[in-house]
């Protein structure tokens, strides 16, 4: 299932100009991540927290207070993605699904830690 | 998908399009196809009321805004600019010794100095001016500089944007290239490049925070933010921003800074300059 953002919907030409220049970030591969050590507790706090994973920011989570709305709600999570590792693979870089994804890259960027990233699966996959 | 679509996709960059569209080439089209963009995402926003950032899309925030500009916070960073305007240097000679057409010419700046090979803007020129009178140079993100500016910005309420490209300087038009790549360029540790939240998100919200329109950005620095408590420029905005997204940011006045106002403030060719204004 696919949810566009208002990012997709349109965009001026002059972004092609200008990216064609831009480097993109070279993808690198999700390592292996032991998800099944993640504790949906742990990552719900680095979900709300601003400093680190800040989910809440952009996403509308059910309970959370004053979501923002640049990305899609994270509802129905199971049957969006169909393993926890490819919900992994998202959150760990959006832009290897989705190359315009404006969602920080968490896992490739070291946003989070490889714990950290396996917490937050294991929370939004239970939404 | 077609096969613009396709390139876009295969580059990785920002926003994908429902549209077909063509590779933008001359400032000219880009400038055009940047204005459409944000009249066709807010039809209902009145082109001049782009100006006021997120104000000309939330009226709520809008409310709040004007209310705070009956007794606006940026009022005496005018006065105090207005002040040190007028006071002479050690050597006697004062800032209309180098600005004789007076405080209010902040619509004619940025600019391609084709001399230096370089965009200067205003308040680069108020600092050189002081060096040139054997005074020290302000710092470039706030304090007196800023002041200095707001009350230039002030007195230039109601000119239009019109930055030029001159076509007899290769160099203008690779300046403005930097700052159009600067400004598309995912940058800093959340990846996320101007354009992110400020084209492709804007109108939404970050949290509670409505993300303001590019259209507009330049026209009212310096600008007094509730969140600073006091005023400071538009380069200190910019160094904010690259901050936020976990970047380092760049000196105010470098050559990134300068390219990147250039850019934006040619986008906002047409608009009122508002400035100084007063933001969250």
């Amino acid at each position: 299932m696919k949810f566009p953002s208002i990012s997709r919907r349109r965009a001026p030409a002059l972004i092609l100009g200008a990216l064609a220049i831009t480097a993109v970030g070279v993808a690198s591969e999700m390592p292996k991540i032991d998800l099944t050590s993640g504790d949906p507790a742990a990552g719900k706090a680095i979900a709300m927290d601003r400093s680190k994973g800040n989910c809440i920011a952009c996403h509308l989570i059910i309970g959370g207070e004053s979501p923002g709305a640049i990305g899609p709600a994270l509802i129905a999570m199971q049957t969006r993605y169909l393993t926890k590792e490819a919900l992994a693979i998202q959150i760990w870089d959006a832009t290897v699904k989705t190359p315009e994804a404006a969602m920080p890259p968490f896992g490739r960027h070291a946003i989070l830690s490889q714990q950290e990233l396996a917490d937050v699966v294991a929370y939004v996959w239970s939404l | 998908m077609n096969k613009t679509h396709l390139m876009l996709t295969a580059l990785g960059l920002v926003c994908a399009l429902g549209s077909p569209l063509t590779v933008a080439g001359t400032p000219q089209e880009d400038q055009a196809t940047f204005q459409n963009y944000f009249k066709q995402r807010f039809p209902h926003v009145p082109v001049d009321d782009f100006k006021n950032g997120a104000y000309a899309l939330d009226p709520v925030g809008r409310e709040n805004w004007e209310a705070i500009e009956e007794f606006p916070p940026y009022e005496a960073a005018i006065d105090n600019g207005k002040t040190l305007w007028a006071t002479p240097f050690a050597n006697g000679k004062t800032y209309a010794d180098c600005f004789p057409d007076g405080p209010g010419i902040a619509g004619k700046f940025p600019r391609w100095d084709k001399e230096r090979g370089m965009v200067v803007t205003l308040p680069l020129l108020v600092n050189e001016c002081r060096v040139a009178n054997g005074e020290k140079p302000y710092g470039y993100f706030l304090g007196p500089l800023a002041e200095i500016n707001a009350y230039m910005a002030y007195e230039s309420r109601g000119q239009v944007i019109n930055v030029a490209i001159p076509a007899d300087d290769p160099r203008a038009l690779a300046a403005y290239e930097k700052g159009k790549e600067f400004y598309f360029a995912r940058r800093g540790q959340f990846n996320f490049s101007c354009a992110h939240c400020h084209m492709g998100n804007s109108g939404s919200t970050l949290r509670t925070e409505i993300l303001s329109p590019a259209f507009g950005h330049t026209t009212h620095f310096p600008v007094y933010r509730s969140k600073w408590g006091e005023i400071a420029t538009l380069h200190r905005r910019y160094k904010g921003c690259n901050e936020q997204v976990r970047a380092k940011a760049f000196e105010g006045q470098s050559e990134e800074y300068r390219n990147l106002e250039f850019f934006m403030s040619y986008m906002d060719n047409g608009l009122e300059l508002n400035g100084p204004g007063a933001r969250k």
